[in-house]
């Protein structure tokens, strides 16, 4: 983050602003990702109106970026309408989230008329078998390239965003390349985020940890090896003050039918922008202050983890696994696999397993073990 | 002496924060925070006042300054902005061109 971005963060942070706002416009979508963790049935999304009304607020309220995605964006015949309202009316620095495969010559060259900051586009292999095999779209692999060279072209900022997964563990580098070959840049999130209706099972698509480990000793993307994977020191008092995340304090989610949330992978609901103002739920709703009043200091089982203070512990995905405050298991694994020393919550685990007792077997029935907390 | 106007950069991204003017520039994306003088300049961009006007009522009369010294700075601020794609500057009014105006899909 530039020397400016963080002063302004933090200035955001004193005076309660949500500087940053992604609002998915649709969870319908024309790819059927095997780890997405949206429903794309459309529930009664957000009306044009509505939507340019929420901006309006969003802008009083003081949002400076705003990031568009979804589900699949261009399926909104109204985004060109929503985006041309954004930049000209109410000047958000406007990014967006896209598969692009619905993007031609003269959609990227919209978009650089707009002046939209960034379009991030979900690559996940440099190998199409391995691509649309992931999207389950035969050909979607060399549209979204193509898109990509349009979107460039007109001198528009492209990323590529991968998911490491089991299957495209062995890709990443090539996306990296694939990218570079391009003049694109590309990031790579080891995290699959459990449905939003709390469905779990997504989750054994995640890399191993042999795929992570590598990863986090690729100088390519963490830089510095030795540091990056360094043990931390133990946390003290003023890092223990620390806020978890900018989750609730300086950004926040909005779902196409108007919720809120304290984050997209947060799904806490704490107001609805079609009964609310949205300014009103950001400062006043009791669960989004909740959220915003936890400090490191307060979590349960990590405040004693010696990873407390790099860890990269999403509250979302603590909360998905029932506790706000408590350990997100993905990031312990992460923090395991890129130091050695297990996390709190790993041991605490561990410990767990081994005061189990096993109990003999019943009399009726010979094969049947059971087990029993001691 | 010839006129100067000036009109907010369509591409240009904006907002106030706790009355600080954060800018983010439509040719770069570099973030710039205004000063007092350059937030004046970028509120007062409407394409149709001339650049001296501006400086007399709300700079002239807002900063304890010499009004000849006042307008040099702020057309020297004025090009600044310009270059960084933030401001639009002319020596004829500035009809705003919304690049909304063009096709759609």
């Amino acid at each position: 983050m530039s020397g400016l971005l963080q002063e302004l963060t933090e200035k955001a942070l004193a005076k309660n602003v949500p500087l940053s706002v992604q609002l998915d416009l649709t969870y319908r979508c024309n790819e059927r990702c095997v780890h997405c963790y949206l429903d794309h049935d459309d529930h009664g999304e957000m009306t044009t109106a509505e939507i340019k009304h929420l901006l309006d607020e969003m802008a009083e309220a003081g949002v400076f970026v705003l990031s568009l995605s979804g589900g699949e964006i261009f399926l909104r015949k109204d985004l060109l309408e929503i985006l041309e309202y954004a930049r000209f009316q109410r000047q958000f620095c406007v990014k967006l989230k896209t598969n692009a495969i619905m993007i031609r010559e003269r959609e990227a060259a919209r978009l650089r008329e707009i002046g939209v900051e960034s379009i991030q586009i979900s690559i996940y292999s440099h190998r199409h078998e391995v691509h649309d095999g992931i999207t389950l779209v035969p050909g979607s692999l060399q549209r979204s390239i193509t898109a990509a060279k349009f979107l460039k072209s007109q001198g528009l900022r492209v990323i590529f965003a991968n998911v490491l997964m089991v299957q495209n563990a062995h890709d990443y580098q090539g996306v990296r390349a694939l990218a570079e070959e391009l003049g694109i840049e590309s990031t790579l999130d080891p995290t699959v985020t459990p449905m939003m209706d709390g469905n779990r099972s997504v989750l054994s698509l995640g890399a191993d940890q042999a795929t992570l480990r590598g990863v986090f000793r690729d100088q390519g993307l963490v830089g510095d090896v030795d540091e990056f994977c360094a043990i931390p020191a133990p946390g003290d008092e003023n890092s223990l003050a620390a806020l978890p995340c900018s989750a609730g304090h300086t950004t926040c989610y909005v779902s196409p039918y108007g919720d809120v949330f304290p984050c997209v992978q947060f799904p806490l609901p704490t107001g609805n922008v079609r009964n609310q103002k949205f300014l009103d739920i950001w400062r006043h709703s009791d669960k989004m202050n909740e959220v915003r009043a936890i400090r490191l200091k307060d979590l349960t089982t990590c405040t004693s983890c010696t990873h407390v203070t790099s860890c990269t512990r999403c509250p979302g995905l603590a909360f998905m696994e029932g506790n706000m405050r408590g350990p997100s298991s993905q990031d312990c694994e992460k923090s395991f696999v890129r130091t050695g020393v297990p996390s709190a919550n790993m041991l605490a685990k561990k410990r767990a397993v081994a005061n189990l007792v096993q109990i003999g077997p019943l009399p009726n029935s010979p094969s049947t073990s059971a087990a029993a907390l001691a | 002496m010839t006129k100067l106007y000036m009109a907010r950069n369509p591409r240009a991204a904006a907002r106030s924060l706790d009355g600080e003017m954060m800018i983010m520039s439509g040719r770069d994306s570099t973030l710039f925070t205004l000063n007092k003088t350059a937030t004046i300049l970028w509120q007062s961009a409407d394409g149709a006042t001339p650049l001296d006007e501006i400086v007399e009522k709300k700079i002239c009369t807002e900063f304890d300054v010499e009004p000849t010294e006042a307008l040099a700075d702020a057309e020297t601020l004025a090009r600044e902005l310009a270059s960084h794609e933030i401001l639009q500057i002319s020596e004829a009014p500035i009809t705003t061109q919304n690049p909304a105006a063009g096709e759609k899909r």
